[in-house]
């Protein structure tokens, strides 16, 4: 699976369009971490935990965007788009979509 | 012995928290500035643009494509939080926050291209940034826990014709 966030892919021509398709998760993080994030948050820096965590969402997110196209037949999704928003109140969405295309012969 | 007023201590103590916070979060701050002051020179042969395509030289074409991304949260330190408190009673730039959104933005690029040059790309197009802040779950919501930045791109790969 080619994966694109230009409208085509470099080099390769498109020959069949799928239409859009999606992935989204909706995360929230544990009480231990939010702990950990709050004594960070006194020194400031990098706040790992919720960096892994949202490294893992957006990773799930992107996957299920794959599977959708899998199913559908496409070999790439190109023109992809990320958008995060908060659901609830310490909970977040991350959701992935693009263009279920087929490119190459 | 006299008994100290708990209003004094809370002070003293607030005020100590300030200066560790100023000293601690100002060394880890300088620390992390020149880590991505000497990255971005490693990586200064593998170019970022927010062009849909890079011009292929003579002789060469794109031989593969894919999506790289990296993001980081990063947050400011107690002392600057207070600091950013203060200014906005009078308004204007609040270089605190500058600095913060500055190295979370550049580390976010760094980790692309760190993604980019181990997967085998020569170059990333179509570089896209974004920002968003993450509440934290105490004072209802109000808080903020820290800065996500996430960048995203294409990174390409070039092929010698005929080789």
């Amino acid at each position: 699976m080619i994966l694109s966030n230009t409208e085509e892919v470099p080099g390769q021509s498109i020959s069949a369009f799928y239409g859009v398709v999606s992935g989204s998760t909706v995360r929230t993080k544990h009480v231990g971490r939010d702990l950990m994030a709050s004594l960070k948050n006194i020194f400031g820096g990098e706040l790992k935990g919720y960096t892994e965590l949202l490294h893992e969402a957006r990773e799930e997110a992107i996957s299920r965007m794959v599977q959708q196209a899998e199913s559908l037949g496409a070999n790439a999704v190109v023109n992809i788009r990320f958008s995060t928003s908060s659901v609830a109140q310490g909970a977040a969405e991350l959701f992935a979509y693009g263009t279920a295309v087929k490119v190459g012969a | 012995m006299e008994e100290m007023d708990p209003g004094l201590i809370n002070l003293f103590l607030a005020g100590v928290m300030l200066l560790l916070a100023f000293g601690i979060g100002s060394w880890i701050e300088s620390r992390h500035f020149k880590s991505i002051r000497r990255r971005e020179e490693e990586l200064k042969r593998l170019p970022a643009v927010t062009l849909e395509r890079l011009p292929t030289p003579d002789g060469w074409d794109h031989d593969h494509s894919g999506l790289v991304h990296g993001h980081v949260v990063v947050s400011v330190d107690h002392f600057k939080r207070f600091v950013a408190s203060l200014r906005q009673l009078f308004g204007g730039r609040i270089q605190a926050y500058e600095s913060l959104m500055d190295r979370g933005r550049r580390e976010a690029v760094l980790r692309l291209k760190e993604e980019a040059a181990k997967q085998g790309y020569h170059a990333v197009v179509n570089l896209r940034l974004e920002s968003s802040r993450l509440a934290s779950a105490r004072r209802n919501g109000k808080g903020t826990a820290g800065i996500e930045v996430f960048a995203f791109g294409t990174g390409i790969k070039m092929r010698r014709l005929g080789a």
